[in-house]
């Protein structure tokens, strides 16, 4: 079984955000990029699948500019076999993504997609669904964890309020969640290896997708900045500010 | 700002020398020190002893295996992903771990260069799994400047040296496992030195930890040899020629020492800047003050110049080349560097750089190792002249 993963070029998680002078996004010249972390769960789970014999080959998918490949690079450090790079410099929403990645499971006809929940920049969770929908398959989102077996995959989800298990048949898509597993760290010799594995370069077009955002970005904006707090002498005066001031209660 | 953290848009450093592996690789060290070193590193100090376990897990990320060859379980790497992993390994601010956990790159590069081909296949892949510690003794009690005149002696009986005297400030010293040895089997001078192979468990071999100013995490030793029996096959190189190998292996060493240097430097930049910011006094921040802010930038200025010219020789050391004299001018000015910068951080920190716990404090008591380890300032000096023909 060929296992496909999405890992997506974000800001680093290190990186203090700023937003563009012209309000029409955050800052990305000049700024440490890196594997979005809950890709690196989605990795490190599909090469365990093929540690444990579960997987036969483990394809990291990314889309976006040409420096995507770095990030597909991380992925075959980690222990990915090869890379499929769709490349273009257009705004990627989810929608496209989920199509891009469709077209690439058409492709490669891998018995389980696994994508992160979200990605740290625009946060949206909903590439793996959206890409289920598409493909008219089975979807297991927020893992936590992980059992294939007689074509079937038994996930553990995180739900508001504790876990959740099913099981889904496959072909299926898989999201994960933090608490999956602890991604392992690309070692030396495997970065060195990763050189020699071999990354496909397609362009949305010759996958017959449309990537024209659907969505439009009205404007970006720093979040307001927290005041200092302050104390309250009693009871009484603190519901008063969460119930006048703060409008909670 | 570090480097790094001033990545072009395809997340690499404006630098010619380092590449997408480098910083791949940096991505992995920074964890690593993250997540297994950092929240324990203090602890591990003021207990003057780390795990043993940390060996493995260093090795797993590829860590020991740096510039070993291939066939005996290395990576063949240029000198960048040294200063790459020395910057790195800096960040937690523990010199002595550092020194502990990487005394196989002192002690094991004369075993891959010179060392007969089973003690390669059975030395080196246990070492860089992380599974054997890998200790060098040259320094002796009666000195370790005149590494010529070195006393431990080893005479040939039959198939075996017998090895007798002393060595001293051994790193690693207490639980290596191999330990790789200069003793005289020949005249007086450098013509009669050569390196021995003695493993831990030779009877007459024993052991005793010393107590210092820093490096606590490191567990140094004085070695004790008391008609030790060696095999004859635990020669490293030809006999009497063990004085070449030293040298070699010091230039490597130098170079490791000045990346490090810098890297504790940059630290102590870091952190008073991270200070300087924090701190009031007088009703503003210390940073406000034009004296502090000029003590930051004498730190950065110098700390630039070691970088530059680290890189640079790292460059011609990757193209085969071996710039001694410069070599030896590097360390003093990185270890210069240090001692320099630990100085103003500790200043810009008043009371709170002198209480234990503090980065600063830590790295201040480390500058001195540093300057007289690996060939002192004096010895770097009379090196570099003898080079220069001076
Ligand atoms: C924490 C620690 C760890 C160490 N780890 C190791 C190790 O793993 N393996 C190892 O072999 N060694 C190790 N060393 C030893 C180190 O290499 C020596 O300390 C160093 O070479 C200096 O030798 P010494 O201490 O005997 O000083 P000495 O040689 O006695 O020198 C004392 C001082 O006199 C100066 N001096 C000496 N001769 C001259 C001269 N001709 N002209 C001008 N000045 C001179 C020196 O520069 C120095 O300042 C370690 C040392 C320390 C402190
Ligand atoms: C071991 C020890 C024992 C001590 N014992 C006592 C004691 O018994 N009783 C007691 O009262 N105190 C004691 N002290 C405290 C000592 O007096 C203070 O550490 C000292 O006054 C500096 O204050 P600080 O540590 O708060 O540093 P800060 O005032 O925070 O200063 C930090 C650094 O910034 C510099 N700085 C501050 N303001 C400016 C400025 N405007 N312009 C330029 N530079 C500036 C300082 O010179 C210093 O280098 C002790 C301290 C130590 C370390």
């Amino acid at each position: 079984m060929k296992v496909l993963v999405a890992v997506k070029r974000v800001i680093d998680y290190n990186v203090k955000i700023r937003v563009k002078a012209d309000n029409t996004g955050v800052e990305t010249a000049n700024v440490k990029m890196s594997m979005n972390p809950f890709d690196e769960i989605a990795v490190e789970e599909a090469i365990r699948m093929k540690e444990k014999g579960a997987a036969t080959e483990v394809i990291a998918f990314s889309a976006g500019p040409a420096q995507c490949q770095e990030t597909i690079r991380t992925a075959l450090a980690m222990g990915a076999d090869r890379g499929v790079l769709v490349q273009t410099d257009a705004e990627l929403q989810p929608l496209a993504v989920a199509k891009l990645l469709k077209a690439v499971v058409d492709k490669e006809q891998p018995g389980l997609v696994i994508v992160g929940k979200q990605a740290i920049d625009d946060d949206s969770n909903q590439t793996g669904q959206m890409l289920a929908a598409l493909l008219g398959w089975s979807v297991g989102t927020f893992a936590n964890k992980l059992n294939v077996a007689d074509g079937s995959v038994e996930v553990k989800r995180e739900v508001d309020g504790g876990l959740e298990n099913i099981k889904i048949k496959m072909p299926a898509v898989i999201t994960t969640d933090l608490r999956l597993n602890e991604p392992r760290y690309a070692s030396l010799p495997n970065i060195m290896k990763a050189k020699k594995k071999p990354i496909e370069t397609l362009a949305p077009d010759a996958l017959g997708v449309d990537v024209a955002p659907r969505l439009k970005t009205l404007k970006v904006e720093e979040p307001p900045k927290r005041k200092a707090g302050i104390k309250v002498k009693t009871v009484a005066e603190l519901v008063e500010k969460l119930r006048n001031e703060a409008g909670v209660i | 700002m570090s480097l790094a953290e001033q990545a072009l848009p395809s997340g690499r450093p404006p630098s010619p020398f380092y590449t997408e592996e480098h910083e791949a690789f940096r991505s992995t060290v920074r964890r690593f020190v993250e997540r297994e070193i950092m929240p324990h590193v203090d602890q591990w100090d003021e207990a003057e002893e780390f795990p043993r376990e940390l060996f493995r897990k260093a090795s797993a990320a590829g860590l020991m295996q740096l510039g070993f060859p291939e066939a005996y379980g290395g990576v063949p790497t240029d000198p960048f992903f040294g200063i790459v992993k020395a910057e790195e390994m800096a960040r937690h601010g523990s010199g002595g771990l550092n020194a502990s956990l990487n005394s196989h790159t002192i002690g094991s590069p004369p075993i891959a260069a010179l060392g007969p081909e089973w003690m390669k296949r059975k030395v080196l892949p246990e070492v860089l799994a992380g599974e054997k510690i890998s200790a060098l003794a040259i320094t002796e009690p009666s000195g370790g400047s005149d590494v010529a005149n070195l006393r431990t002696t080893a005479r040939r009986e039959g198939d075996h040296y017998v090895v007798n005297g002393s060595k001293m400030f051994i790193t690693s010293g207490m639980r290596a496992d191999y330990y790789t040895v200069a003793v005289r089997t020949g005249g007086p001078g450098a013509g009669g030195v050569s390196l021995l192979l003695i493993e831990r468990d030779r009877e007459g071999f024993a052991r005793s930890k010393l107590k210092k100013m820093g490096w606590w995490a490191s567990d140094t030793a004085q070695l004790f040899f008391d008609n030790v029996r060696v095999p004859v096959e635990n020669l490293i190189g030809e006999e009497n020629r063990g004085f070449i190998g030293i040298m070699l292996n010091f230039n490597s060493e130098r170079l490791g020492m000045s990346a490090g240097a810098c890297g504790y430097a940059k630290v102590c930049l870091d952190e008073a800047i991270a200070y300087a910011r924090e701190r009031h006094t007088f009703g503003k921040p210390l940073i406000a003050n034009q004296v502090v802010r000029h003590r930051l930038v004498d730190m950065a200025m110098r700390i630039n110049a070691v970088k530059s010219t680290l890189e640079l020789l790292a460059y011609r050391v990757g193209q085969g080349e071996k710039p001694v004299a410069e070599i030896c001018m590097l360390k003093n000015l990185a270890t210069s560097t240090m001692e320099f910068c630990a100085n103003e951080a500790m200043q810009i920190f008043g009371g709170a750089g002198y209480l234990r716990g503090a980065k600063v404090e830590r790295i201040y008591r480390e500058t001195k190792v540093m300057s007289i380890g690996g060939g002192s300032t004096e010895i770097m000096k009379d090196l570099a002249a003898r080079q220069m023909g001076l």
